[in-house]
């Protein structure tokens, strides 16, 4: 389903992403781990279209991201790690227009809009603008949007990230049910260790840009001769702290937030 | 139905937001006052006429060209609130994105000379001989124009303050060497030369021409030169348009 061969991300002189190659099948959850910095995003960036790569070759869903865009956007959805709603429009606004973009017919969209406002509990806040939202909330609805459109590949960068256990929870199952109910590929990655090793079914680690493992979770804990998957990740990468290199729409937004104070 | 909904998105933003509408309309506002009743006297003892008469098509150019050229901003503030993430991945082409935006730029800035327009009645322009069909098409032209051009410069930057600096540089000297505010006849050659590249100057005199007659290049060459330009621009803007990274 997802098909990557030997894909390298170069800025400037800095190689974000060096020569990885994996493979994720059909109706596999595949979680893709790493310390900050490792080039989890950009890779992700890279798979879902918004980043050309410098080298190598990206498949979906048979579809090369590069040459057929539209129809390698058509067979995914993904959840991003930052903020990418509207805030000027209401949650229901939100929902509408990203089901209006993937062409989900209208009545499955009202009635899976209501659904998915209703899980997350947005539904009461549903004609309120999204500015007016707290993050978690904003979170809540952003991983509403992307399932949506019940998307062949799935993909979630850090999707629990600042959920609380309940929300957290009920995620899950819901992607987990996707998975089984209408195999859909999941494709995701998260700092929680213990959070892959229940739900993925086999995890890619990379550092540094390089893959340095990938297995399930047994045979990376096997490996490794460790009790968990956090233990594994950590003889893997190693206990030294990576600093992010901000790049500049981070250094705008830092730049609006001390002028602004958001 | 994907175009519409990127329209509508545009549209429903600005409805919203209530000191854009008001913000975009005082500025014209104040120019067709300041000008039209301080050098209204001289203008009409060197023998031009009513000047509101010939200042009102100009500055409902300005109001179009203002609020077309800052929909391009929009494209930066998309990209840094993360918006713009949600329509590249989103399986709608780039070209469709871009057309969206632009309609949608496009008829916020016509509703923007509609409303100028409206408003310049308050202050004695009586339209002659107006046709509003072409009235019409000529802001619609112009605003699809500048939408365009805004929607270059917003691809081609990354943050709102550059693109703050180049808009300060362009909406002036586009709006003063236009003929909005004073007739073509009779400048210096160099003035007249800017004038003729200057894509405003044609839809300024396009409005003049349609709302109360006296073309000074005529209404084909009005209409050709911005058709013309206005396509190139839709080129341009669809390229680097859709060679944007996030």
């Amino acid at each position: 389903m997802i098909k990557v061969q030997n894909l390298t991300k170069k800025f400037d002189d800095l190689v974000a992403v060096n020569n990885i190659s994996f493979d994720v099948k059909e109706g596999e959850i595949f979680s893709f781990l790493g310390p900050n910095g490792a080039g989890k995003t950009t890779t992700i960036k890279m798979l879902t279209t918004i980043l050309r790569p410098t080298q190598g070759q990206i498949k979906l869903n048979g579809f090369d991201v590069v040459k057929e865009p539209t129809k390698a956007r058509q067979s995914f959805g993904i959840v991003f790690q930052d903020y990418s709603l509207d805030d000027e429009l209401t949650a229901w606004e939100n929902m509408e227009f990203h089901g209006i973009l993937y062409g989900v017919p209208k009545e499955i969209r009202r009635s899976r809009i209501e659904y998915l406002l209703k899980l997350v509990e947005l539904w009461e806040r549903k004609n309120d603008l999204v500015k007016n939202f707290s993050g978690g909330m904003k979170r809540r609805l952003e991983t509403a949007r992307g399932l949506l459109h019940h998307p062949r590949i799935l993909f979630l960068d850090e999707p629990t990230l600042g959920l609380d256990p309940q929300t957290r929870n009920l995620t899950w199952s819901y992607i987990k049910n996707l998975n089984k109910e209408e195999g859909v590929t999941v494709f995701f990655t998260t700092h929680y260790m213990e959070e892959a090793e229940k739900i993925a079914e086999r995890v890619a680690i990379i550092d540094y840009g390089k893959i340095v493992a990938q297995g399930t979770p047994v045979e990376l804990k096997e490996k490794t001769k460790t009790q968990s998957l956090e233990e594994a990740f950590i003889k893997l990468t190693g206990h030294q702290i990576r600093e992010e290199k901000a790049n500049s729409i981070d250094r705008m937004r830092m730049r609006r937030r001390a002028r602004f104070g958001r | 139905m994907k175009i519409y909904i990127v329209w509508l998105r545009q549209i429903k933003r600005y409805f919203r937001s209530r000191s854009r509408l008001i913000g975009s309309i005082a500025q014209p506002l104040l120019f067709l006052l300041a000008f039209g009743f301080g050098f209204g006297p001289i203008f009409q003892k060197a023998g031009g006429g009513n000047y509101i008469q010939f200042l009102t098509p100009g500055i409902i150019g300005m109001a179009i060209l203002t609020t077309s050229l800052f929909s391009g901003a929009e494209i930066i503030w998309d990209r840094q609130f993360g918006f713009l993430k949600e329509m590249l991945v989103a399986p709608i082409s780039r070209l469709e994105i871009m057309i969206g935006r632009t309609l949608g730029g496009a008829t916020v800035a016509v509703f923007q000379g509609i409303i100028v327009f409206l408003i310049s009645f308050l202050v004695g322009f009586r339209p002659q001989g107006f046709f509003w069909p072409l009235v019409l098409i000529f802001m619609f032209l112009v605003a699809i124009l500048f939408c365009a051009l805004g929607t270059t410069i917003g691809s081609l930057l990354e943050d709102i303050q550059g693109f703050q600096l180049i808009m300060n540089f362009l909406v002036m000297p586009l709006f003063f060497l236009s003929g909005a505010l004073f007739p073509l006849q009779g400048l210096p050659q160099i003035f007249i030369k800017i004038a003729l590249a200057n894509p405003l100057s044609y839809g300024v005199d396009g409005l003049r021409a349609s709302l109360i007659g006296g073309a000074h290049f005529g209404f084909l060459v009005d209409f050709v030169v911005l058709g013309v330009i206005t396509t190139l621009f839709l080129v341009l803007g669809s390229y680097f348009f859709s060679k944007m990274e996030t």
